[in-house]
């Protein structure tokens, strides 16, 4: 079962990105690692760090196309789920601290001590163990979406109505983590990470091995994914977007389906997060913000909404953009950005992989029709050269 | 009964007549005897000079008052040479020499050739005391409310006398209140019989507030058994009234906030709530009207001053105008491509909303502009134990204001019912001649324009900054949302109801975590009634 399951996955183009994916996944770590620095083709570390980040970024974007192209729910709270990830594993390094804080507390985070807290709140027993951390990586924003999910789909919440509730989920999040009581940490958030899992998180090899760590997490969503929507559920779900209370009267629980969805992809979005904090090195509650959310929309509709490739392609061209830019013209960016959000959705509402789909089926159906047409003139010459 | 008030105020007309009279006549004389006895302030030690100042307050002339102060103050120097005294004034090196009673200069004189009248603490309860007294009689109606004031907050049983002498011949209305409650302070604090201070308690209880209150628990712990039960339920009965006013002062506090939310969300009422188009720009629009109010007090502030009062008058159509312009350049050039995909033009309007952010930066940079108040809209003023501030109070009119208008644009005018007729079937309004693409276009317009204004009201209470809107953005889709949509009174409703709701909230889980569980119950209200609180009916929810 499991074998059809991949079969069905291997779609010729999900195989060459999947091949892609890994791929880099294996060169750049290995042209940082194994090049001399002054090598022409030697990636410096920071780049490695840079490149790492678009592609939890890219997997956070496939985890919003799963439910934003496939079923029609458009959340503006995504971001809220990547940022849960990561406090998982930011609260996993920093029990690693441990006593090489500023204060030197074995137990307690510095910012806890600075708080004047004497023990350790009962939320974060268990995350100095990495497997535990990992857990609650997929388990705490998996949890959050299950149970939100289940209130908003139940009640046919849709279209219009789930978008602003989810943004609301978002803002309640942001304002519950800057509160200091909360024991995240407050405005600072989470940093001055150390290492992990033993390695030392500065080192080239770490940030290699993390790099590689998430061109896989990328590629085993993209299978997972493409999976999904290829197999009968992914039909249904199809069907739930574009026609739900028709899928709802042929007789299939549409809230199952969709839950079932947002589930998942608030399981990715979060290790997408856990894979981000460790190579930027820090975690605050701005990452609730609303707006990174619906940046998360734009990586998704400029590459191309309901292709699992596009949105990929999409957060790194759209990030790759925004590091250049905001190094070269700073006061521009959001000019950019902004237009960037007005032009796609008047001229490219596919986005680019969607746009290049049509065109080459277009152009398949015009081979099709000439080589019809040519068939049809032989076979009207036929008759002729046989007389 | 009415004998005994044309008695009363019999007796205050005469003793008020004899005053003046006794003043009239001895003036000239007093005159030279005051010169006397301000100049013996200068002589002898402390004990001797408080016996002086008790003599001077007891000629109850307020002339001397400024020499009183002057006193209290350090400023009363003696000349060495005749033992003149007099008030001074520091200029440069020298002193300025002013007559203790007239007040007018009379020359200078050097630092060393003065001795200066020294003070203790004694000598400045005397003088405090005498001030009291002497201001109490002041022919001054503000002077005598601010004595009285004075003494009600700090009492002494030694000025009893000289209130009650004051209290006979007062006759404004508005310091004899303050007077009676200073003598019931007083009193409470005497030796007198209890009856007597019942009857004060009973004033003081009636005044109310926390003053009344710190006096009364003072005056607890010095109380003898009989009088006890007398204070310990005026006590409680002020508590009670200060209970039910803080409540009150929530309740105006919350209404203040659903003004503000009103404000923010109606303009979003219209674009999001009539046309359904999620419009995340919508506070950009508030940013945009609240700089118009800027630049609109900047050109005021630099060529007529004297408008400065009108500004906001002024800047209201500007606001409209401009933000309804710009409303409009974005129906036409964005929008309109849009429309049945509410999804995406969440996206462009969002992206619009960065634009306008970062333009507005640019031209005005990223700090804070000043916008100030006129001076209709600063101050404040008590109602009962409320504070009221003119500026929420002009808030909330204007913010119902802005609604009357608006339902009676939607509902009396043809331009109204154009909207509404598109809004609920546009082809058929488009076969009845309505040229739904203007009727769109200006809709929007019009939305914008009064998130405009609603910037310049808001302006009066927030920061200016390129940020302005963003703060409310998530607000007004709330109380769109819980309101109804495609309902203006599900939006006023919804705004006072969240309003009221946080204000109540804030004092039992703090401010922050008051707005968190807003946002929780209204995710919650959301699924129970998905289509908010007056749900449209019918045909136009299907589409």
């Amino acid at each position: 079962m499991i074998t059809s399951f991949l079969l069905k996955s291997f779609d010729r183009t999900i195989v060459i990105a999947v091949a892609v994916i890994l791929g880099l996944g294996l060169l750049v770590p290995a042209l940082n690692l194994l090049t001399p620095p002054d090598h022409p083709l030697h990636v410096p570390t920071y780049l490695v760090s840079l490149f790492g980040k678009y592609l939890t970024y890219a997997l956070l974007a496939l985890a919003l196309d799963l439910v934003w192209g496939f079923c029609g729910i458009l959340s503006l709270g995504h971001a809220a789920f990547f940022a849960l990830g990561g406090y998982a594993m930011g609260m996993y390094l920093m029990r690693q601290i441990g006593a090489r804080g500023s204060y030197g507390n074995p137990l307690l985070p510095d910012f806890m001590v600075f708080l004047n807290w004497k023990e350790l709140p009962w939320f974060w027993y268990g995350f100095d163990m990495f497997w535990f951390a990992a857990l609650m990586v997929v388990l705490v924003p998996g949890l959050l979406a299950f149970v939100f999910g289940w209130f908003a789909f139940r009640s046919r919440v849709n279209g219009v109505y789930l978008s602003i509730i989810t943004q609301a989920m978002t803002f309640a999040l942001l304002l519950a983590f800057f509160r200091n009581d909360m024991g995240f940490g407050g405005n600072n958030g989470l940093t001055d990470f150390k290492d992990i899992l033993g390695f030392n998180i500065q080192a080239d090899g770490t940030r290699a091995a993390l790099f590689a760590a998430s061109a896989v997490a990328l590629a085993l969503s993209l299978v997972l994914t493409s999976g999904m929507v290829r197999s009968k559920y992914g039909k249904i779900l199809v069907g739930v977007r574009d026609a739900e209370s028709r899928t709802r009267f042929l007789g299939y629980r549409v809230e199952h389906f969709k839950l079932f969805a947002f589930t998942v992809s608030a399981m990715m979005a979060g290790v997408a997060g856990a894979l981000y904090v460790p190579q930027v090195g820090i975690i605050n509650p701005g990452e609730f913000e609303p707006g990174n959310s619906i940046e998360v929309v734009i990586w998704t509709a400029v590459g191309g909404r309901g292709t699992l490739i596009g949105p990929i392609i999409g957060a790194i061209l759209v990030n790759g953009g925004k590091s250049i830019f905001t190094a070269a013209f700073p006061e521009f960016w959001l000019f950019a950005l902004g237009g960037l959000f007005v032009l796609v959705t008047l001229f490219l509402p596919k986005g680019i992989v969607g746009t290049a789909q049509a065109w080459r089926a277009k152009r398949k159906a015009y081979r099709k029709a000439a080589d019809d047409e040519a068939a049809k003139a032989m076979a009207a010459a036929e008759p002729l050269a046989a007389e | 009964m009415l004998m005994r008030l044309a008695y009363r105020s019999l007796q205050s007309l005469l003793v008020t007549l004899c005053l003046l009279v006794t003043l009239l006549a001895t003036d000239l004389r007093a005159q030279e005897d005051l010169r006397a006895m301000v100049n013996a302030l200068g002589e002898g030690n402390f004990a001797q000079t408080i016996k002086q100042v008790e003599a001077l307050a007891r000629t109850g002339d307020p002339k001397i008052v400024p020499a009183l102060e002057a006193l209290a103050a350090g400023d009363l120097y003696q000349r060495k040479s005749d033992k003149q005294v007099f008030l001074t004034k520091s200029t440069g090196g020298s002193l300025t020499l002013l007559d203790p009673l007239s007040g007018e200069e009379v020359g200078t004189e050097a630092a060393s050739a003065l001795t200066k009248i020294r003070v203790n603490n004694g000598l400045r309860r005397a003088v405090r005391a005498a001030l009291g007294g002497l201001t109490l009689m002041s022919p001054d109606a503000g002077v005598r409310l601010q004595a009285a004031q004075t003494m009600l907050r700090t009492p002494s049983a030694d000025a009893l006398d000289q209130i009650e002498t004051a209290l006979a011949a007062e006759t404004s209305a508005d310091v004899k209140p303050v007077l009676e409650r200073a003598r019931a302070a007083a009193l409470l604090i005497s030796d007198r019989p209890d009856d007597e201070k019942k009857a004060a308690v009973a004033v003081i209880s009636n005044a109310g507030g926390q003053d009344a209150l710190s006096l009364l628990s003072a005056a607890l712990s010095s109380a003898d058994d009989n009088l006890r039960p007398d204070i310990e339920t005026a006590i409680e009965s002020i508590k009670e009234r200060q209970a039910f006013w803080a409540a009150g002062q929530n309740v105006w506090y919350g209404l203040s906030l659903g003004s503000v939310l009103l404000l923010a969300a109606i303009g979003l009422a219209i674009t999001f709530g009539v046309m359904g188009i999620i419009n995340m720009a919508h506070g950009e629009m508030v940013m945009l009207g609240a700089y118009t109010t800027f630049v609109v007090q900047e050109v005021i502030r630099g060529s007529f001053p004297a408008l400065f009062d009108w500004s906001l008058a002024i800047a209201l159509p500007l606001a409209f105008l401009v933000t309804g312009i710009v409303g409009l350049a974005i129906e036409r050039g964005v929008i309109r491509f849009l429309y049945g995909r509410p999804l995406e033009t969440l996206l462009a309007t969002w992206g619009i909303s960065l634009i306008l952010q970062q333009a507005v930066r640019t031209i005005f940079g990223p700090t804070n502009r000043e916008v100030g108040n006129p001076a209709w809209m600063s101050g404040a003023f008590e109602l009962g134990g409320l504070t009221i501030t003119w500026n929420r109070l002009w808030i909330i009119v204007f913010s119902l204001a802005v609604f009357a208008a608006l339902l009676f644009l939607l509902k009396k005018t043809p331009m109204g019912l154009q909207m509404r007729a598109v809004t609920q079937n546009r082809r058929m309004a488009s076969s009845m001649g309505i040229r739904t693409p203007w009727v769109d276009a200006l809709t929007f317009a019009l939305g914008s324009g009064i998130a405009g204004i609603a910037g310049v009201a808001l302006s009066q209470i927030d920061n200016v900054s390129p940020n302005l809107g963003q703060g409310y953005i998530i607000d007004s889709f709330m109380v769109v949302v819980f309101g109804g949509v495609g309902n203006l009174w599900g939006t006023l409703v919804g705004a006072f109801t969240l309003g009221i709701l946080n204000k109540f909230l804030e004092p039992y889980a703090g401010a922050v975590l008051g707005k968190i569980l807003v946002l929780v119950l209204i995710i919650l209200f959301i699924q129970k009634r998905p289509r908010g609180l007056f749900a449209l009916k019918g045909r136009a929810v299907e589409a």
